[in-house]
């Protein structure tokens, strides 16, 4: 059945690639998926595109996935400044709208996932946390990413739509640091995302809790203006949303747009 | 002063191309990226920028820290670079070596490593939490901690160039007139290498100015307590490239001026 799907997803892939009038087209068996690509995609999507990418080389003979995995922001700035990149995967709409700002993507962003905050907490919940008030406990270390990046945002949404005044020991630079001052044992707790708990599961305990709901994040995808390999970069987006792509996602913790 | 030049010049006679196109293309490429800074400078708004209180507080925090990160390194970097210019004991290389390591090592790593000794889980940061109920991580000592631990080195290499450069015949003259060693060092040896005492203690500073990623890796971003200059580059380079070019000229400024007034002593005193 698998199979099949796959068969049938690289006919449909081989036939989009095709019809691609590309100049850049790299020399690739006639569809002209091949070649290398480059994917600029946010620090949390790093183990499920990962694999996504592997994946999509296994599925595609010839094609080479190299990922840049950074702060959503970072990497718009960096594209908006001309760094070479086929795909832009962002963790919230504000980076992806300075990159479609300023004129550099192709085509309209997708929504491909969305990701929910959680509370990391050290393994078995030494403090028992159950939610966010517990989190203004005195002398509870909290860490929260920095407003300018979208783990912050969403959790100063959270925290302002829950009424609490939480004073977090550091704004970290990225959700990746904010959880791994949770692993160091560092900090007390940190709102990170679900599929980052997910993704260090040895480590940490997610704590669900329900004002999560309100900050809810889509993470947009987009073909690049500047992409210098579009067939295989369109076959990469299909990919992401084809059903074995939102498998692995799903698995890490997304949830489906 | 002209003169000595001239002469030189003329002894050598033209400078060859080969060495001069090469040496034109460095300089340029280590000049480029701080004339693009300048090009880029929003300089209509840079007042308003610079009176922003987020940007003072990192300054003020910045200057404070590299200032407390630099008496640190000199109470400790002096006796230090004095047992390695003065004193043979067996290991002096590898001890030499090992000062030398925050020189080559990434910062982050550093950072890492402080983290892992002086945090709330680590070898002496543990001890420390549980006799004294001290955390150092997200503290502005963190900060000046991971500045001297950059820093230092750059002290000690100094200093210890100075004092092996001075003429020990004086210390041993104190010694012969009787005066002890303690005194020998803060009347005679401590005066005699001030010069180079002076360099490694502003160079020393300026690295402590722009450290990062030791910084942010141990005491994390909080602005007014942690949030140094640096870091404030960072994140501003998250929403606003402007902002970020902004605070990055003021660090460009102040490191430019502190290695300019540096420049003669440093040469002269190595």
């Amino acid at each position: 059945m698998k199979a099949v799907r796959l068969l049938a997803a690289v006919t449909a892939l081989a036939l989009l690639g095709g019809c691609a009038d590309d100049a850049a087209a790299p020399p690739a068996g006639g569809n002209g998926i091949g070649g290398e690509l480059t994917v600029f995609a946010a620090a949390s999507l790093t183990e499920s595109f990962t694999r996504i990418g592997r994946d999509f080389e296994a599925a595609h003979q010839g094609v080479q996935v190299t990922f840049s995995f950074a702060g959503s922001s970072a990497l718009a700035t960096q594209i908006n400044q001309g760094a070479p990149a086929d795909v832009f995967a962002s963790a919230a709409p504000a980076p992806m709208a300075t990159v479609t700002e300023a004129g550099n993507a192709d085509g309209e962003p997708a929504t491909f996932v969305r990701n929910q905050l959680v509370i990391a907490v050290p393994q078995g919940n030494p403090d028992r946390v159950t939610g966010l008030s517990d989190l203004t406990r005195p002398g509870a270390k909290v860490a929260l990413c920095a407003e300018q990046v979208p783990c912050g945002a969403a959790a100063r949404t959270v925290l302002d739509a829950a009424g609490v005044a939480l004073t977090p020991v550091t704004l970290e630079q990225d959700v990746k640091a904010a959880l791994s001052k949770v692993r160091l044992g560092e900090v007390d707790a940190a709102l990170v995302y679900r599929t980052d708990v997910r993704a260090a599961d040895a480590e940490v305990d997610g704590v669900e809790f329900p004002e999560s709901a309100g900050a809810i994040n889509d993470y947009p995808i987009v073909l690049l203006k500047d992409a210098t390999n579009k067939p295989t970069a369109r076959a990469f987006l299909e990919y992401v949303r084809s059903d074995t792509g939102q498998a692995v996602l799903t698995e890490a913790g997304f949830q489906a747009p | 002063m002209t003169r000595t030049v001239r002469t030189r010049t003329r002894r050598t006679g033209r400078i060859p191309i080969g060495l001069l196109v090469p040496a034109a293309l460095g300089l340029v490429f280590l000049v480029l990226p701080l004339v693009g800074l300048l090009v880029r400078t929003p300089w209509s708004t840079l007042p308003q920028r610079l009176t922003e209180p987020g940007v003072l507080t990192a300054l003020r925090l910045s200057v404070q820290t590299a200032s407390l990160a630099t008496l640190l390194c000199l109470v400790l970097g002096i006796p230090l670079a004095w047992l390695l210019a003065r004193v043979s004991f067996p290991g002096r290389r590898v001890v030499r070596a090992l000062i030398t390591v925050p020189l080559v090592l990434p910062p982050v790593v550093g950072g890492v490593a402080l983290l892992l000794v002086f945090g709330r889980r680590g070898l002496v940061g543990s001890w420390l939490d549980s006799t004294f109920g001290i955390t150092l991580p997200f503290t502005t000592t963190a900060v000046v901690l991971a500045e001297a631990f950059v820093a230092m080195p750059f002290l000690i290499i100094a200093v210890e160039g100075a004092l092996r450069g001075a003429d020990t015949r004086y210390e041993e003259a104190a010694a012969t007139l009787g005066a002890g060693r303690w005194t020998t060092f803060t009347h005679v040896t401590l005066p005699l290498v001030a010069p180079g005492i002076a360099a490694g203690a502003v160079l020393c500073w300026a690295r402590a100015l722009g450290e990062f990623g030791a910084t942010i890796t141990f005491a994390g971003n909080y602005p007014g307590r942690t949030q140094t200059m640096p870091l404030a580059v960072y994140l501003a380079l998250e929403t606003d490239l402007e902002a970020a070019i902004v605070l990055s000229l003021i660090l460009l400024t102040v490191s430019v001026v502190i290695l300019a007034c540096l420049r003669d002593r440093w040469i002269s005193s190595s």
